[in-house]
């Protein structure tokens, strides 16, 4: 067993990154934007874990527990903000909130 | 070897995620996806790391979601409904993909060191006594941000209650 070269790890967290802005940037309904933010953190959490791997450091698996806690809050306050939407707009399209009906 | 499986599972689980139409359909793909990313965290010489992706991500995050879903689309919800997003060739894809991660995982745990990459194993406890030790900064900073997290989700999740007379408006119960 060879080690893994640092290249394929971070080129892996690319793909997976580019996967998720593509799906953030293409889906309209709302739900499915917050999990493909969910797949872009996770991937920079990959290429931390990587990189901490690579050096035989701990500071890239701290990073990534502070991306996990991160995650954990966003994906809350997210999922409250999408229960307000939907309950008022009535809809999960995030082009039906466009208009500030302050 | 083994980390180019895990990782085509993790990219397909992700493309399938991204490209299907029903919420729980890309849910069971993302849970899929996540637990790839484990079993390559493992691989990489971080354990923890790999228990905390599939309790977090895979766990909690995950079924918050399915709990928002379902109370989303409580009206229109029934048995034939039910009865037509748990049919099979629903959950074959992911079975599958997930077996192909449960026999590399087996593989792993039975022939091999640990580590089957030759990466050094970064343990819980170097990773505890580094985030207790310089980086105690951060951690309080994070304490901060899940109670602003708390707050913030308690106060845009009330619902705001309609004030109601009973003789002014007609009510439909």
């Amino acid at each position: 067993m060879n080690k893994l070269p640092i290249e394929s790890g971070l080129i892996l967290a690319g793909i997976l990154f580019i996967l998720g802005l593509i799906s953030v940037m293409v889906r309209r309904n709302i739900i499915f934007m917050l999990i493909s933010v969910e797949i872009m953190l996770n991937a920079s959490g990959l290429a931390f874990i990587v990189a901490g791997s690579r050096w035989a450091q701990a500071d890239g698996q701290v990073m990534f527990i502070f991306i996990l806690t991160m995650a954990a809050a966003e994906v809350s306050v997210g999922l409250a903000l999408i229960l307000q939407i939907y309950h008022q707009l009535k809809t999960l399209d995030s082009d039906a909130a466009d208009k500030m009906n302050g | 070897m083994g980390f180019y499986i895990a990782s085509a599972i993790a990219i397909l689980a992700t493309i399938m995620v991204i490209t299907r139409y029903n919420m729980i359909h890309a849910l069971l793909y993302l849970v899929v996806s996540f637990l790839a990313v484990a079993v390559i965290f493992y691989m990489l010489g971080a354990p923890f790391m790999a228990a905390l992706e599939v309790i977090v991500y895979a766990g909690a995050i995950v079924v918050l979601i399915i709990f928002v879903i379902m109370m989303l689309n409580l009206k229109e919800e029934s048995v034939d409904q039910e009865r037509k997003w748990f049919s099979k060739n629903i959950w074959v894809g992911p079975g599958i993909l997930s077996a192909v991660l449960l026999g590399e995982l087996v593989y792993i745990i039975v022939t091999a060191d640990p580590v089957m990459l030759d990466n050094t194993l970064v343990d819980a406890k170097a990773v505890g006594l580094s985030l207790y030790g310089p980086y105690i900064i951060g951690v309080e900073l994070s304490g901060l941000l899940l109670m602003a997290g708390i707050v913030g989700a308690y106060h845009l999740g009330r619902q705001r209650r309609k004030v109601m007379h009973r003789f002014l408006e007609m009510t439909k119960e």
